[in-house]
């Protein structure tokens, strides 16, 4: 097809996928804590490299492989999130949005600043669990294991938010929540609770990326510095309002933007950026944004 | 951004008495930097006098209309390649590079603006980091801007066929009244009866639409005001570091100038200055210790916002009662 060789077009359209899970699940995530916190989480990228940091160091210092880390370093990540919005998050939220991502921006600075000073900026190796590696043959290309994991099982953790968030009674009582806490408060709903819980939950989320994303690229202080201002302009594209929108715009994007790096290499770094701005011009509230 | 509800009531009226506090911290600040190159390292204050222009161009835009730009650094660097690259490929006099790059950047600020003001709040800085993203990205791939290296060697020339830039303290009071020519524009656009308009913004958006005042279009006007002397202040910068690199255009330099703008008091006349001043400071003696300088950054970060929303000039004015 226009000369371009079908392996190379799938293997671009595979990665474009990889990426695109990456992009929903923190786009995801973001929403997530946005709905209910009315905050930016700028720490999202520093929290999803503390993912893959915590996967890498459960490997290195305690012997606990990628299996545990899928578990263990989102639950270790979520809940220091969960003291941050304790101790910090909390007392912002009679205030303006903005003071919640500069708040997360300092934080951001902070935490890679220390992994930089501990770790140095070139990235730690993370092997590729025994029981993923290799790959099949499809006939028109090679399907390494590991990719084909990674994007169904973030497909998975994405569907199932949307489930539990959309179809559920705990869902039900989120998005009661984020239009009127304080009648949800005098339903007997502890709403401070499970507005820490969600903040836990949406870092926790960021976390499990970041575990996914260490056999993939090196772990590194600040491999979550440049994906975060991406998945910001998902999220402008897609809009904020509906949880689907973060999925489907998250995967479409990863998908776009590894069509460009076959045909036009030169603009795959800003295809998305383009995409936004074209987006912002015809339908300002995005893609699956209500118009406010 | 409800940024007068963080910082100390709603803006005080501007009469006589209260102005003559300000002509007197005016004063103060015109002195101090007609003194400062004897005793300090002139080139570092040319730098902190560049960024107290950049902060104070930003905080035209977020203290007084209430629009967080996150993407500020891309008016900054693209205004430094523009002035270098006539400067030193063109050969353009100092004055003419200045102003080249001047244009380019409150033209990629009417860019910017036109499709960034279609969102609000969280959205908007949101939309201002993603294309400045993006516009770094082309600075990093464009055949003219060097790449990882940038624009070397600029010569700083002779302004008005006269006054040779190569000599420090000759670039010293360029710089100096570059700054305060800035610096008394954003005072002077603050106390108009447009900047009247942009606090009404401000305060409340749809009454000001209801009121009949064409929001979108005070609110581009600021946007490229505010692009083009944060240029102003960039192209002035390559002239005095003779260099225009990637630093200046990456998203870490718009949240530096977000923070000398908040450390020195979001919405007051001369925080910014301080603000700079403050944080350029910092980063000379801390520039040994690497990643530190982010983490004291951050650091400084949320400290501000959670307990020191108004800032160092904030404090200051609402312990004077006065507004400064």
């Amino acid at each position: 097809m226009f000369g371009i060789p079908p392996q190379a077009l799938f293997g671009q359209l595979l990665l474009g996928l990889i990426n695109g899970a990456f992009y929903a699940m923190l786009s995801l995530g973001l929403a997530v804590i946005f709905g209910l916190l009315n905050i930016i989480n700028f720490a999202h990228g520093a929290q999803y490299m503390m993912g893959a940091f915590a996967a890498w160091f459960l490997l290195t210092h305690a012997g606990l492989g990628y299996w545990w880390a899928l578990i263990l370093a989102p639950l270790a990540v979520g809940l220091l999130g969960i003291l941050l919005e304790r101790t910090m998050l909390r007392r912002l939220y009679h205030l303006d949005h903005l003071y919640g991502l500069l708040l997360t921006f300092g934080l951001a600075l902070v935490i890679q600043g220390l992994f930089q000073n501990q770790y140095g900026s070139s990235g730690q190796p993370y092997l590729i669990p025994a029981e993923l590696q290799g790959g099949r043959n499809l006939g028109f290309m090679v399907l390494p294991n590991y990719r084909a994991w990674v994007v169904v099982l973030s497909l998975a953790v994405c569907l199932a938010t949307w489930y539990v968030i959309e179809r559920t009674k705990l869902g039900a009582y989120l998005r009661a929540a984020t239009e009127n806490p304080t009648l949800v408060r005098a339903f007997g709903v502890n709403v401070p609770r499970m507005i820490t819980l969600t903040y836990g939950f949406g870092v926790g989320l960021a976390a499990l990326a970041g575990v996914l994303a260490a056999p993939i690229y090196q772990v590194s202080p600040l491999m979550g510095a440049d994906l975060i201002i991406v998945v910001f302009a998902v999220v402008v594209i897609g809009g904020m309002g509906s949880i689907m929108g973060a999925i489907v715009t998250g995967f479409a994007l990863g998908l776009v933007e590894g069509l460009t790096k076959v045909f036009y290499p030169e603009a795959s770094k800003t295809v998305i950026f383009v995409i936004m701005a074209v987006v912002l011009l015809l339908k300002p509230a995005g893609l699956f944004g209500r118009a406010s | 951004m409800a940024t007068t509800k963080a910082s100390g009531g709603p803006a005080i009226a501007t009469t006589p008495a209260t102005l003559s506090y300000q002509y007197l911290a005016f004063g103060a600040l015109v002195a101090f930097f007609l003194v400062a190159p004897f005793f300090i390292y002139p080139v570092f204050l040319m730098k902190a006098l560049c960024f107290g222009l950049f902060a104070s161009a930003f905080n035209l835009l977020v203290g007084y209309v209430g629009l967080l730009s996150f993407g500020h650094a891309i008016f900054l660097g693209s205004a430094g390649y523009a002035t270098a690259h006539a400067a030193k490929v063109w050969g353009f006099p100092p004055e003419l590079a200045i102003l080249v790059g001047t244009a380019a950047a409150g033209a990629l600020g009417a860019l910017i603006g036109a499709i960034a003001i279609r969102r609000q709040g969280i959205y908007f800085a949101m939309t201002t980091l993603a294309l400045a993203q993006m516009l770094y990205f082309f600075a990093l791939q464009a055949p003219f801007t060097g790449g990882e290296d940038g624009i070397q060697a600029v010569p700083r020339g002779t302004m008005f066929g006269v006054l040779d830039l190569g000599q420090t303290m000759t670039m010293y009071w360029v710089v100096l009244g570059i700054f305060l020519g800035g610096f008394l524009l954003v005072y002077r656009t603050i106390h108009s009866p447009m900047g009247q308009v942009l606090k009404a913004i401000r305060e409340n958006e749809p009454r000001a639409v209801s009121l009949g005042y064409k929001v979108d279009q005070y609110k581009l006007v600021a946007f490229v005001l505010s692009a083009a002397l944060s240029g102003l202040a960039g192209g002035t910068k390559a002239l005095v570091f003779q260099l225009a690199s990637l630093t200046d255009v990456h998203w870490t330099m718009s949240g530096e100038v977000v923070l000398m703008t908040l450390l020195g008091g979001l919405g007051t006349v001369f925080g910014p200055v301080v603000g700079a001043f403050v944080m350029v400071t910092l980063e000379h003696y801390l520039a040994q210790l690497g990643a530190w300088v982010t983490i004291v950054q951050g650091i400084i970060f949320v400290i501000c916002v959670l307990t020191f929303r108004r800032g160092i000039v904030g404090e200051l004015a609402r312990i004077l009662k006065k507004p400064l």
